[in-house]
């Protein structure tokens, strides 16, 4: 008779497939998971406290550093729930730049995750492809704001500083070529047969679970679940754009990554109107000089790159919020994580956590 | 199919729950000992159908905790707020919702570990961001830190 034992095996803190410091213990039998336990915390910085020793303004440079991949998405967030604390009304051109960014910060975020997808499952060239784009992101925020990364654009009442000139040109430039970059990431990534049966009919979220588990994002419309805020609650100026939400039909980790290719898409399109329809005018409503929001409390969603970012704000009516608290997609679509790698192999470990496209920063905070 | 309207909802649940109250902002504060039941009817009633815990947090308040809690009906498309405070500073305690929401476990859990206050019927109420053998609670209003500005 054969013998079986039980063995643990560690995945991380430092290994490459967990896309930053995290860790996570596998109880294995043979190649089997029976038992998987996620650690994280490794780069948990204390946000939230820090936020409660800073003035409102203060606070944008930290969110920048939640989810690094899709900052502006961060900033926005952020800035839009202080506005309705303080019941700031942002002009329009104002809306339309922050869409832009958003959007193109969607795309960035979702190059990261297909890229980092790719090269967890063995295809490293898919990887050099996205960043070569998403370099082309970087350089249009460079140019907007002066960062690569930590942009910290917005502001409580509408965004920094005017696009420089010329800035729509290059936006069209690059959502003009773009399209033709999707296609071959199609023809490299998504088509490829190693691909397709190392994702397909792996890691599955039905519907009701992945709403019991407050999963959001690309992963819950993976699981065929239709709901993306920017539709179901047009915030900004999002009613005026047509676009698509994508969905997935198997939800399995295929279909999680084809719904950020797809998304990639709209997010080009809604680029396009918003670039088209750009009105004139100042770029930031008239805000008090020392920002001291009524006291009260407000919480306000939007439609992150990686599921829905909520800011939960408590003002006491001083200059220093009383207390902040973030929704952080990540955080809470990585709970299921443990339910999630039951049953399948240690290799399908890798895919799973991949399809869920985690960032460190926003999940430890 | 179109839901009733919030203010009847909230109608209807302060007729069903003696106990609650409600401000100009449709924000439910309930006493802990009905926040499962109350819970309970929020998300498997039908008419109400909020099915989504989409944010669970707490706040220090000098002289309570609440615990804050956002539900989204993705039926109806109504989200609402629901607060529950907890008097005791020495050894809080609130329900746990993970019976209801799986979603409630890792935020419960954060919410534990940044807060102290304790949930009871959580499967697995460990910290989860700081260290096991962390002292404090950092989030909470009396916890001492270094450095910082002050």
């Amino acid at each position: 008779m054969m013998q079986t034992q039980e063995i643990t095996l560690n995945m991380g803190p430092q290994h490459p497939s967990t896309h930053g410091v995290f860790h996570i213990l596998l109880k294995l039998d043979h190649e089997v998971i029976r038992e998987a336990t996620p650690i994280c915390g490794y780069l948990h910085r204390g946000i939230e406290k820090l936020a409660e020793a800073r003035t409102y303004t203060q606070i944008i440079p930290y969110t920048d550093r939640m989810d690094y991949l899709a900052a502006m998405l961060n900033n926005t967030g952020y800035c839009m729930t202080m506005e309705k604390l303080m019941e700031i009304e942002v002009p329009e051109r104002a809306e339309f730049i922050r869409v832009i960014c958003n959007e193109l910060s969607r795309i960035a975020s979702h190059l990261i995750a297909i890229g980092t997808y790719s090269v967890d499952i063995g295809g490293i060239t898919g990887f050099m492809y996205c960043l070569r784009d998403r370099e082309l992101v970087m350089d249009l925020f460079e140019e907007i704001c002066g960062s690569r990364m930590t942009f910290s654009y917005m502001r409580i009442g509408g965004v920094a500083e005017d696009m420089p000139e010329g800035f729509l040109e290059k936006v069209l430039k690059f959502v003009d070529y773009m399209p033709s970059a999707i296609d071959e990431y199609d023809g490299l990534i998504t088509g490829n047969e190693i691909f397709q049966a190392r994702t397909k009919h792996v890691g599955i979220i039905p519907p009701e679970v992945a709403l019991n588990y407050s999963l959001s994002g690309p992963i819950l419309r993976g699981s065929g679940v239709d709901w993306d805020l920017r539709k179901k609650r047009p915030y900004s100026v999002y009613d005026r754009f047509d676009f698509e939400v994508p969905l997935g039909t198997r939800h399995d980790c295929f279909d999680r990554f084809t719904c950020r290719m797809k998304e990639m898409r709209q997010s080009l399109r809604i680029i396009r109107q918003a670039v088209e329809q750009m009105p004139e005018g100042p770029v930031m409503a008239k805000v008090p000089k020392v920002i001291k929001p009524p006291a009260g409390d407000v919480y306000l969603e939007i439609e992150g790159a990686k599921g829905m970012l909520g800011y939960y704000i408590v003002s006491d009516g001083s200059n220093k919020p009383y207390r902040v608290h973030v929704r952080r997609p990540s955080y809470i679509n990585l709970g299921y994580l443990s339910e999630l790698c039951k049953g399948w192999k240690i290799a399908d470990v890798v895919a799973i956590l991949g399809s869920l496209d985690i960032v460190l920063g926003e999940v430890d905070c | 199919m179109p839901g009733k309207e919030m203010t009847v909802i909230i109608e209807e649940i302060r007729e069903k729950f003696a106990g609650i109250d409600v401000d100009e902002k449709m924000t439910v504060t309930v006493p802990a000992a009905d926040l499962l039941s109350l819970m309970r009817e929020l998300k498997e009633n039908p008419e109400y159908d909020f099915n989504f815990l989409t944010s669970l947090t707490a706040v220090d308040y000098p002289e309570h905790f609440t615990v804050v809690y956002n539900l989204i009906s993705f039926r109806h498309g109504h989200t609402l707020m629901v607060k529950v405070k907890i008097e005791d500073k020495e050894e809080p305690a609130a329900p746990s919702l993970t019976p209801l929401w799986g979603g409630a476990n890792w935020q419960e859990r954060e919410v534990y570990d940044l807060f102290g206050i304790t949930f009871t019927g959580h499967p697995n109420l460990r910290r989860i961001l700081l260290d096991d053998d962390f002292a404090g609670y950092p989030l909470r209003k009396d916890f001492e830190w270094e450095g910082g500005r002050v």
